[in-house]
């Protein structure tokens, strides 16, 4: 008995070990740093998630469809160049539109290749990235843009404002969290999501159109990289043509840190809200101690394998792994 | 189609589809830009495409091995700040040239060691070598950066940037490095148990078990000798500036795996060849030369990248499955 419930401790500590490691290293932080819980910090370390988190939510669901998307990127700086460089020339509400059509155009090509012809994934969105990248500077000519009016424009309420009393970013993401969580939980479409990532000669079995999920999960992709631009974009009202440069891995480190497999089928939004904000506490919470801004890298690179390496070892039930 | 299985050139063409583009893009540029077709401008386009090179050599191992290394722009950042920073420590500074001696071994030794411990990460723990790599990835920029306290690092001593400089005979020293090291890495590729060995691992690792290869270690020096090239890599283009940037070589991984990739090496693994990695490397060297010659952009150099590396993959999908339909006649 008391083996089988050492065992059964040892299974959960294994299972959860990343969120009690997050749960030691918070209390750990506050003990330290007196300023760490308090409110005005915690709001300030959702707020700098949020971008990340926004795009990370897209990011998942093309990751439990069992593909990658590493175009997200240069995406972001697209998105962002486009609605700030669009917004002077005709008023937010169109920039804003015109941005969203063109990144979902984005979203569509890497949904074709990959969900339509079966292309590898990781390939195609690298092939994309560098794509994008062009694209941006062709656009925008190279030259960084800005908006005129800062303090006049609405625009500001998207990086700036508060909605209910909490900062706008933060209740976006929150919002658009919630809404993928209770897709990919609670409705048909979010089952053909798992299954895809499951296994995918099962679901074109069981009836389901394995390309076109595939593809509705890039359109997402796109269509939440476009509202990171949006918060982006009127949080600096500006941009550089390379703002988003490095973004596709920090968003798949948010959600490898949550717990989801790179090889599809598992997972879930809640996971990736969890590793994303993990990622923004670490960094905070080494600032707060006086550690440069890179330390926090890292720690990310030892936090990252063990996180994986904790799962994996869970499910294999034994700590090394077996090959010769 | 029958002039293609007679013809043995054409068969080797078959087998290896970007030396084909290679070939057209060299003949493109060469009519229509009146400066391309020189051989100071081939000297030029081979040193320029050494740095990818390079590493390329190393990453066809590893995912022909069916993994990937994301780590080596940041290695290339780390080496290239060992091998300026070391050589002007006041330790070295009676050794006159000789100083250069250390600085060099350390930052291969850097880049080495780093490659082992990506290799022993993957071997012990299981954990999908993307994400290994993609941790060393941002861990290694960190180290950069606190080695360097985020300093840019200058040559004091000039024989170093001249060494990036100089030539053998007519061919720069550089471009006389990246053909030799291609040559040695092609024959261990296709000419020794190692090479051999690692299609067998990348191809059915479970029959390459059974066959009794030690697939751990195997997978570890592949990734020692990727990571000793972009330490390589690092050292002769901190040689070709005299001087190291903690930010050097940020997307390098990105343009490496689309060399490779477009030299038909296999994300799966099991396939490839450095003379396909050749071309990959030379096709991306003699686009962005040409390009940049007849006063194109750069910008539009990254589109017509992206675009080729799909294409090439459409293209590939295509005669996978016209050999497979093949077979079944």
């Amino acid at each position: 008995m008391a083996g089988t419930r050492l065992n059964r401790i040892g299974g959960i500590l294994a299972r959860q070990g990343i969120l009690i490691a997050f749960g030691i290293f918070l209390v750990g932080f506050a003990l330290v740093s007196e300023s760490f819980s308090s409110a005005q910090n915690i709001t300030s370390v959702l707020r700098q998630s949020a971008i990340i988190g926004v795009i990370a939510v897209g990011v998942t669901i093309v990751v439990i469809s069992g593909n990658l998307d590493l175009s997200v990127g240069s995406m972001l700086s697209f998105a962002t160049v486009m609605v700030v460089d669009l917004h002077d020339k005709l008023g937010p509400a169109p920039a804003m539109g015109v941005m969203m059509v063109a990144v979902l155009c984005l979203g569509c090509v890497n949904g074709f290749l990959v969900g339509m012809l079966r292309l590898n994934s990781l390939i195609v969105t690298l092939g994309m990235l560098s794509a994008i990248q062009g694209l941006t500077l062709i656009y925008s000519g190279g030259q960084n843009v800005d908006i005129a009016d800062q303090e006049g424009t609405w625009f500001a309420l998207f990086g700036r404002g508060d909605i209910a009393g909490i900062a706008a970013p933060i209740v976006i993401f929150a919002v658009l969290a919630v809404i993928a969580q209770v897709i990919m939980s609670s409705t048909a479409y979010g089952r053909r999501v798992y299954a895809v990532g499951g296994s995918p000669t099962a679901s074109v079995f069981s009836g389901i159109r394995r390309g076109r999920v595939v593809f509705s999960t890039y359109v997402l992709s796109s269509f939440c990289v476009g509202i990171a631009g949006i918060i982006l974009g009127s949080r600096v009202m500006g941009s550089q043509n390379n703002v988003g440069q490095g973004y596709e891995l920090l968003v798949l480190a948010g959600v490898i840190l949550g717990g989801t497999s790179l090889l599809g089928g598992s997972g879930t939004i809640l996971k990736t809200v969890i590793g994303v904000l993990m990622l923004g506490f670490i960094q905070n919470g080494l600032l707060l101690l006086g550690f440069a801004y890179y330390v926090q890298w890292i720690v990310t690179w030892v936090v990252i394998i063990l996180a994986v390496w904790l799962d994996i070892a869970a499910k294999r039930g034994r700590l090394l792994s077996q090959i010769a | 189609m029958e002039f293609v299985k007679r013809n043995r050139a054409g068969r080797w063409l078959a087998a290896n589809p970007i030396w084909g583009f290679v070939i057209i893009i060299f003949v493109f540029f060469s009519l229509s830009n009146e400066f391309f077709f020189d051989i100071r401008n081939f000297q030029n386009i081979l040193v320029q495409t050494s740095t990818i090179g390079l590493i390329a050599l190393g990453m066809t191992l590893v995912m022909i091995n069916g993994n990937i290394d994301l780590s080596v722009g940041a290695v290339v950042a780390l080496a290239a700040s060992l091998m300026v920073d070391l050589q002007s420590w006041e330790a070295f500074s009676t050794w006159g040239n000789w100083q250069m001696l250390p600085a060099l071994l350390a930052a291969l030794a850097a880049g080495t060691a780093l490659g082992a411990l990506n290799g022993i990460i993957v071997w012990k723990t299981g954990v999908d070598a993307f994400i290994v790599t993609l941790g060393a990835m941002l861990g290694v920029r960190g180290l950069v950066f606190i080695y360097t306290e985020e300093q840019s690092f200058f040559a004091m001593n000039f024989t170093f940037s001249d060494l990036g400089m100089s030539s053998v005979g007519p061919v720069p020293s550089l471009a006389v490095l990246f053909l030799i090291a291609t040559v040695l890495v092609h024959i261990v590729l296709s000419r020794t148990v190692h090479g051999r060995n690692t299609y067998a691992v990348g191809g059915n690792r479970e029959a390459a078990v059974n066959a009794g290869i030690r697939v751990g270690p195997h997978m570890v020096v592949n990734f020692m000798i990727v990571g000793f090239f972009a330490a390589l890599a690092g050292v002769t283009l901190s040689s070709q500036m005299g001087a190291s940037t903690p930010n050097l070589g940020r997307e390098y991984e990105l343009w490496v795996i689309t060399a490779v990739v477009l030299g038909g090496t296999k994300l799966t693994g099991g396939a490839g060849s450095i003379i396909g990695t050749f071309g990959g490397v030379l096709a991306i060297g003699i686009l962005r030369n040409g390009m940049n010659l007849m006063q194109v952009p750069a910008f539009y150099v990254l589109v017509i990248l992206g675009t080729i590396l799909i294409a090439v993959l459409i293209l590939d999908k295509q005669l996978t499955r016209k050999g497979a339909e093949a077979l079944k006649t």
